[in-house]
């Protein structure tokens, strides 16, 4: 048999049902890599594990399962980033602020997995509430990738990332506000996609963007992200104001669907200078084989893609400093020794609580919607947030859906970026644009490029298209084998 | 539309190096306070730096025509009319007060304290 840790999510739920194993033999299977993966010499993506609170979810899929009563996922183990809330366990969206936090409820996200049966190995690790693109924002240290320790493994899910490509986990959630699903799963090379904005409840995710933020899942394989995605998806009306009145889907139904006549749109501004040249031949592969299947290339234009830039650094850190002004020290959280007055108990709480790129965009933010600047910054990059969005309905008259990079280059060194706040920023170029529209994107691995460091080609759809999107990579892994590449020692 | 000098310079010539916004010291210290974050002088100068190092890219934007676009808030609202629900005003939840408070600093007979604000 298959090691537990080398089998997909859809090996698992069959071997559950089957009674080849059992839900607490897998749970206690991945709580023991977990905690040996906390040891120093680990890849740091773990924050927080309850091995009671695990067991005894195991115990009760076992008890599903022996009376035939079990969920589509029962006794699968996932871990969820810390950004989720979770009643057992503790939360801290990689913040001291919330070090020890203990949520009173489940966000819906951690609800709607646990009512398909999956059991939750632990917390993972994330940049600083949600903010960064290298895991190295979080305030109890860096994630390593598991291809090459001395590596970035992707942000802001990086902990989902590695913890997935270390086989700690064989699925997670994540969180994407401009990539955080798909350049962390492109670093490590995983599959993980963000359902279209509006789909999966926001409810308990600790808000970092409210436009932006969408949780979705992160796996091996594209199977195993359409499994968790029909679990997580459908609408939240009385939780989440910004949730759709969409339906949830089964996105596994059409998987195998021909691909003949697809026609793929190609962004001429995300195949520019910018794009280093291992990863551009990575992508490219991959889109021939995508060709081989029967799909055509059309090129297309996405004119504002560096303009993606500067509009999304201003609209997310303005929604950020509004979101993060409920961290001041009073009703949960950290809280300052020393102060003399209310307004220094808030400023010294935040002072200390909160990490340098938090209140770099705190910053950026309440600046940039203070008197006086809010039409010139914020108001000014809504409009061209709706240029933008305009710009892939065009698109979409010409394509189906639309390929590229997830990334300019493979993932970084740890450190490279420390003090350069902005090259982060720049590098988030081919993810920006789709988190700005609200539309659907995932990261397919795509091979390797330099350093034998993963690439992940980029998927974006029309909104609602995520069955499309799944499709589409689902096929190119029965074509490849890139998915199925593990690092050394995994 | 209220805006200060250096921000009008900005809109009406995008492209003139004086539009280059430069934050000074004095405005780091006024948006800190409105953050309510207390800044040590040499992390508020960093700060500073960053800051102007990041406005510089944000420049491209201030070249863009939006004449007649509508800000957009909920991205759907490119394909279709998003409004967003009101719930009825009724109570849903469960009172909760003890777990609810369990991650507090400070508790007292089921209220949070603060430090001292009327004398």
């Amino acid at each position: 048999m298959t090691q537990l840790h080398d089998m997909t999510v859809a090996d698992m739920a069959a071997g559950l049902k089957a009674k080849r194993f059992s839900a607490t033999e897998a749970a206690q299977h991945f709580l023991a890599r977990a905690q040996a993966d906390m040891q120093p010499t680990g890849t740091g993506s773990f924050l927080a594990l309850n091995p009671d609170a695990t067991l005894a979810q195991a115990k009760a899929a076992d008890a599903r399962i022996a009376a035939g009563t079990a969920g589509a996922l029962e006794g699968v183990p996932l871990a969820h980033k810390d950004i989720f809330v979770t009643r057992d366990f503790p939360t801290t969206a990689g913040s001291r602020m919330l070090a020890g936090y203990q949520s009173p409820f489940d966000a819906t996200l951690v609800q709607r997995l646990a009512d398909a049966g999956m059991v939750t190995v632990g917390k993972l690790n994330c940049d600083e509430f949600a903010m960064g693109s290298g895991n190295e924002n979080s305030a109890f240290g860096a994630v390593k990738n598991p291809w090459d320790a001395s590596r970035v493994p992707g942000g802001s899910s990086g902990g989902s990332a590695a913890a997935i490509a270390a086989r700690l986990v064989p699925a997670a959630t994540g969180t994407d506000t401009g990539g955080s699903i798909r350049q962390p799963a492109s670093f490590c090379g995983i599959t993980g996609i963000k359902p279209t904005y509006g789909r999966a409840s926001r409810y308990g995710m600790i808000a970092f963007a409210s436009s932006l933020d969408q949780g979705g899942p992160m796996a091996r394989t594209a199977e195993d992200c359409a499994l968790l995605l029909s679990a997580i998806c459908g609408p939240d009306p009385d939780r989440d104001s910004t949730s759709l009145d969409v339906p949830a889907e089964d996105f596994t139904l059409s998987l195998n669907a021909d691909l003949k006549g697809l026609r793929i749109g190609i962004p001429a501004e995300f195949f520019g200078e910018g794009l280093a040249a291992d990863v551009r031949a990575a992508v490219d592969g991959a889109l021939a084989e995508l060709t081989k299947l029967g799909a055509t290339l059309v090129p297309i234009s996405l004119p504002r893609t560096e303009l993606s830039i500067p509009v999304y650094y201003i609209i997310a850190p303005a929604e950020a400093s509004s979101n993060l002004s409920r961290f001041d020290g009073v009703k949960f959280g950290h809280r300052a020794k020393d102060f003399t007055d209310l307004e220094s108990m808030y400023k010294q709480t935040r002072a200390e609580g909160f990490g340098p790129e938090v209140k770099r965009r705190i910053m950026t933010g309440t600046y940039v919607l203070s008197h006086g600047y809010y039409d010139a910054y914020y108001l000014q990059a809504q409009k061209i947030r709706r240029m933008i969005a305009d710009d892939f309905q065009q698109a979409f008259q010409q394509c189906d859906v639309i390929a590229g990079p997830v990334a300019p280059k493979v993932a970084w060194k740890l450190g490279e970026n420390a003090n350069d706040p902005v090259a982060d920023y720049l590098a988030d170029i081919f993810t920006l644009p789709a988190s700005l529209a609200g539309l659907p994107g995932m990261s397919v691995p795509a091979g390797f490029g330099a350093h034998g460091m993963p690439v992940g080609l980029q998927l974006i759809g029309n909104y609602f298209k995520e069955a499309q999107l799944l499709n589409v990579a689902h096929r190119l892994q029965q074509a490849t084998d890139w998915h199925l590449q593990k690092p050394k020692g995994m | 539309m209220c805006l200060n000098a250096s921000a009008r310079r900005l809109l009406s010539n995008p492209f003139s190096p004086a539009s280059l916004m430069s934050l000074n010291p004095q405005e780091i210290d006024r948006i800190a306070h409105l953050a309510r974050l207390a800044l040590q002088p040499a992390e508020a100068e960093r700060m500073r730096e960053q800051m102007n190092g990041f406005f510089s890219i944000v420049e491209a934007m201030q070249a863009v025509d939006t004449a007649g676009i509508e800000p957009m808030a909920h991205p759907v609202a490119a394909i279709q009319d998003v409004a967003l629900r009101l719930r009825d005003d009724v109570a849903s939840e469960p009172n909760q007060r003890e777990a609810n408070q369990r991650s507090a600093p400070a508790v007292d007979s089921g209220l949070f304290l603060v430090p001292k604000v009327i004398e």
